[in-house]
């Protein structure tokens, strides 16, 4: 080994480091879609999610194909004997503080329903993010999955429009949103400084650093998971559902009826609507926590003043009438003793109740 | 050690490899690694321990350097530069409190200097008593070691170290419910203290070179080995510090090479494999013996590539600076018996356990008592360094099984190996070979299994664990 060896390893090791960071940064390859999962390790019955990744086995990232390559749904082809129905929403679908077997997919799979003679296979693929345009998103990718009947579940919170790029989910993927303002016109603007467009350096291998670590982290989390069957932590004692309020009643910024319709994202649920046909899509209002607490009268919990939720669920029968839309209200259905850290999530008893319901709806399916 | 700390260590070895003149490297040396024993050091609870700490550490190392130096190698002209250098670093350190902003030199904003100057008093008094033997005899030698091996024993022992954390506390006003064992983390002790005893015992023994401040100070703290050794011999560091610096392509092309397989060993493959390694959290969790296994080969790999990884890295850095530290490791899990194993897994400690504990004892055993079988004389030197190796890492249960295990699996390799030599000694290559794959295989897996008492730090924890590899839980 001479000086001239060395320097000609140093600088035939930068050119091609420079090379490769140029590279990847002007032909992004698509690395979410390469995955373990499913493969050497189980798929994920949920997407992947979680704060603490060394106690939850699961972590939080940004590329919906990663995300997908690690969910159960992807596992493989469709079975004849298979209805295969997936499930949307935000965290209370997702299943905050529940274990994968007590969500409201995991309770309907355990109902081992069948519809016309196939036997119901339910995907989770709620996420704990509120946003319509995240659903939406998240539908898009999955309409490729083939279901048969798709579940949404539905709260007030998804729906201001200021909402909709809040969602790391939605606003990390600008290409994704581009897509679904040109093909449903969505009252969104491109040029929202909330869609994070990363620039050309923030492309290379180094600007992408981050991406990459969190690529290797859930396939790494993915042999606990696998060797667990955990993927979020469950602790024994939690803050309750608050049930005390303020006197404070605006909601996002209105003070009093009416709520303005036109601040709602409901061309986005009329996207999501397009997106799923022709399968069935079974929309529902998730049951939330009415609270008998102090300023009760004025609020119902602490995502919603009572003048506004009453408002939202009046607009919105009326829309699933005049539409036809396949609509069940379900706000009450849950008592207030069985919902755990928030005003949606609920314990595996009140993920039974709502799944009853749900089941005999998506019994009523017609066959395929 | 973080990566930013090392690569800016590797920064500052090439410049001090590059512009070092040789009248001045020990200096460097000491200065660096002085700074680097309060940079390392972790945050710690107790008000202004985590500053005291290193100042002990560096009062600890001039003292030994009193003790083990004959009277002429003390010379104030030949060591005033050292006293300065220490005591500026010292004082430096102490008055960045009053700065208006926090330096990163250490883990917390100073404590106030009456701590700092009642500690430095307390060592100057130990100093001038000690200074004042011109030839400590062995009494007072034994006297130091004991005293290292008790500091020691005090910090490896959880329940001692609540004690010690729970005392610091009430003398500071602190909220004595919030003491913990970990209070009382000292950065670098456990290596340090091993290079104390060596020089300590090798005085005894006659056996020390004399050497000044300065070079006593840079092998004792010498920088890139103070988190993870590999624990070297002073004559050997101190004759490369003395040797011309003339660091070649090749020099730097090793240092380069060891340096980036330590840093891939590191950062790559032991911080990704600690992501799925057994842990005592997910040990309860796991479903099935074949997760079980997975978890546990994750864990055997991840430890062999930190230590592994960082013993390169402090291989490499050293060799940008012209000090050529021994090895400690070679391809151990590759070895087909487990007393190979030991000879090339943490080389560098198991030399030094060799060198002080082992030989001496097997002596003494066979002079003391000689109708003792051999078997046995080799049963109890087994067993009981292992068992010593087992506590260095922590004075507790799971431990001392953990060394337990490596003594009975040496003794019983022993034995084989004394009657294998009378049946296995005309066995055709190909035989041989497949031998020793097997043995490789189950070396590899004894070892393995040992890591279990070695992660999980409760017993009944290892024991279940055992149960699920094995098939009878899960």
């Amino acid at each position: 080994m001479n000086a001239h060896f060395l320097r000609n390893v140093f600088i035939k090791g930068l050119l091609i480091f420079l090379v490769f960071n140029l590279a990847f940064a002007a032909l992004p390859p698509k690395l979410g879609k390469l995955s373990l999962y499913n493969h050497l390790l189980s798929g994920r019955e949920r997407l992947p999610f979680g704060e603490d990744s060394s106690k939850s086995y699961n972590l939080s990232l940004l590329d919906l194909d990663a995300m997908f390559a690690a969910h159960i749904l992807t596992a493989g082809e469709k079975t004849p004997d298979e209805y295969r129905v997936i499930a949307l929403g935000d965290s209370s679908v997702w299943g905050t503080l529940l274990r994968p077997q007590e969500t409201l997919a995991g309770q309907l799979n355990a109902a081992a329903l069948t519809v016309c003679g196939r036997r119901v296979r339910v995907y989770n693929l709620g996420y704990p993010t509120i946003s319509l345009t995240k659903d939406l998103m998240i539908l898009e990718q999955a309409r490729r999955y083939q279901p048969d009947s798709i579940l949404w579940g539905l709260t007030l919170e998804a729906f201001p429009l200021e909402k909709q790029v809040d969602s790391p989910l939605v606003a990390n993927n600008p290409a994704r949103v581009d897509e679904l303002i040109a093909r449903y016109a969505l009252p969104l603007s491109p040029a929202d400084p909330a869609l994070v467009r990363p620039n050309f350096w923030a492309r290379t291998l180094i600007g992408q650093r981050r991406a990459l670590a969190d690529l290797l982290r859930l396939q790494l989390y993915g042999v606990l998971w696998s060797a667990t069957g955990i993927d979020q932590i469950y602790p024994t004692d939690y803050a309750p559902a608050q049930t005390d309020f303020d006197s404070e009643s605006t909601y996002h910024g209105q003070s009093g009826a009416p709520l303005e319709a036109s601040r709602l994202a409901w061309s986005m649920l009329q996207a999501g609507i397009k997106a799923a046909a022709p399968t069935p899509l079974i929309l529902f209002n998730e049951p939330m926590l009415i609270s008998a607490g102090k300023n009760s009268g004025l609020r119902y919990n602490f995502f919603y003043p009572r003048w506004a939720y009453d408002q939202w669920r009046a607009q919105m029968a009326q829309q699933a009438q005049a539409n036809a839309w396949n609509y069940l209200d379900l706000w009450n259905l849950v008592p207030p003793t069985q919902f755990t850290n928030s005003a949606i999530h609920l314990t595996p008893n009140g993920e039974h109740l709502l799944a009853t319901q749900l089941g005999h709806i998506i019994q009523e399916q017609p066959c395929p | 050690m973080t990566l930013v700390f090392l690569l800016i260590s590797i920064a500052v070895a090439a410049f001090l490899g590059a512009v070092m003149k040789n009248r001045w490297r020990a200096g460097l040396l000491l200065t660096l690694s002085a700074l680097a024993v309060y940079a390392l050091q972790p945050a710690l609870p107790i008000r202004g321990l985590d500053f005291s700490l290193p100042t002990i550490t560096l009062a600890l190392t001039a003292l030994t350097w009193l003790l083990v130096t004959p009277p002429e190698a003390r010379a104030w002209k030949n060591n005033w530069g050292a006293i300065v250098l220490l005591t500026g670093i010292l004082l430096t350190l102490q008055l960045t409190r009053f700065l208006g902003f926090d330096l990163p030199l250490t883990a917390s904003r100073p404590p106030q200097p009456g701590t700092t100057l009642a500690l430095a008093a307390f060592f100057a008094l130990m100093a001038l008593l000690v200074a004042r033997f011109t030839q400590p005899g062995p009494g007072i030698l034994s006297a130091a070691i004991f005293a290292i091996i008790f500091l020691f024993v005090l910090l490896k022992t959880p329940a001692l170290s609540l004690q010690i954390s729970l005392l610091l506390r009430s003398i500071n006003g602190q909220a004595l419910t919030s003491a913990a064992p970990l209070d009382i983390r000292w950065l670098g002790f456990s290596y340090i203290a091993f290079r104390l005893l060596h020089t300590l015992r090798d005085r005894q023994n006659g056996r020390l070179p004399a050497v000044s401040l300065a070079e006593f100070g840079a092998y004792v703290l010498f920088f890139p080995t103070l988190s993870a050794g590999p624990i070297d011999r002073i004559e050997r560091f101190v004759s490369d510090l003395r040797r011309p610096l003339t660091l070649t392509a090749a020099d730097l092309g090793e240092a380069a090479q060891r340096l980036m397989l330590g840093l891939f060993k590191k950062f790559v493959l032991a911080d990704a494999l600690a992501l799925m390694a057994l842990n005592a959290a997910n040990a309860s969790q796991v479903r099935g013996a074949g997760w079980g296994w997975v978890l546990l080969y994750a864990y055997t790999f991840q430890i062999y590539f930190d230590f592994s990884g960082y013993s390169d890295i402090a291989i490499g850095l050293a060799r940008l600076m012209g000090i050529k530290l021994p090895e400690n490791f070679n391809a151990p899990y590759a070895k087909p018996n487990l007393t190979q194993f030991w000879n090339n897994w943490h080389m560098s400690l198991t030399q030094w356990f060799r060198a002080y504990f082992f030989n001496p004892l097997t002596r003494a055993l066979r002079a003391g008592h000689k109708n003792l079988p051999a078997p046995a004389i080799i049963f109890l030197t087994q067993v009981a360094t292992m068992l010593l190796i087992s506590l260095w890492h922590g004075v507790t249960f799971n431990f001392a099984l953990w060394g337990l295990w490596h003594g009975l699996g040496l003794f019983i390799h022993n034995r084989w190996a004394e009657a294998a030599k009378t049946h296995f000694t005309a066995l055709p290559a190909r035989w041989q070979t497949a031998l020793n794959i097997f043995g490789a295989l189950l070396t590899f897996h004894y070892v393995a299994l040992g890591w279990v008492f070695f992660a999980l730090p409760e017993p009944t924890d290892a024991l279940h664990f055992f149960g699920l590899l094995f098939g009878q839980q899960g």
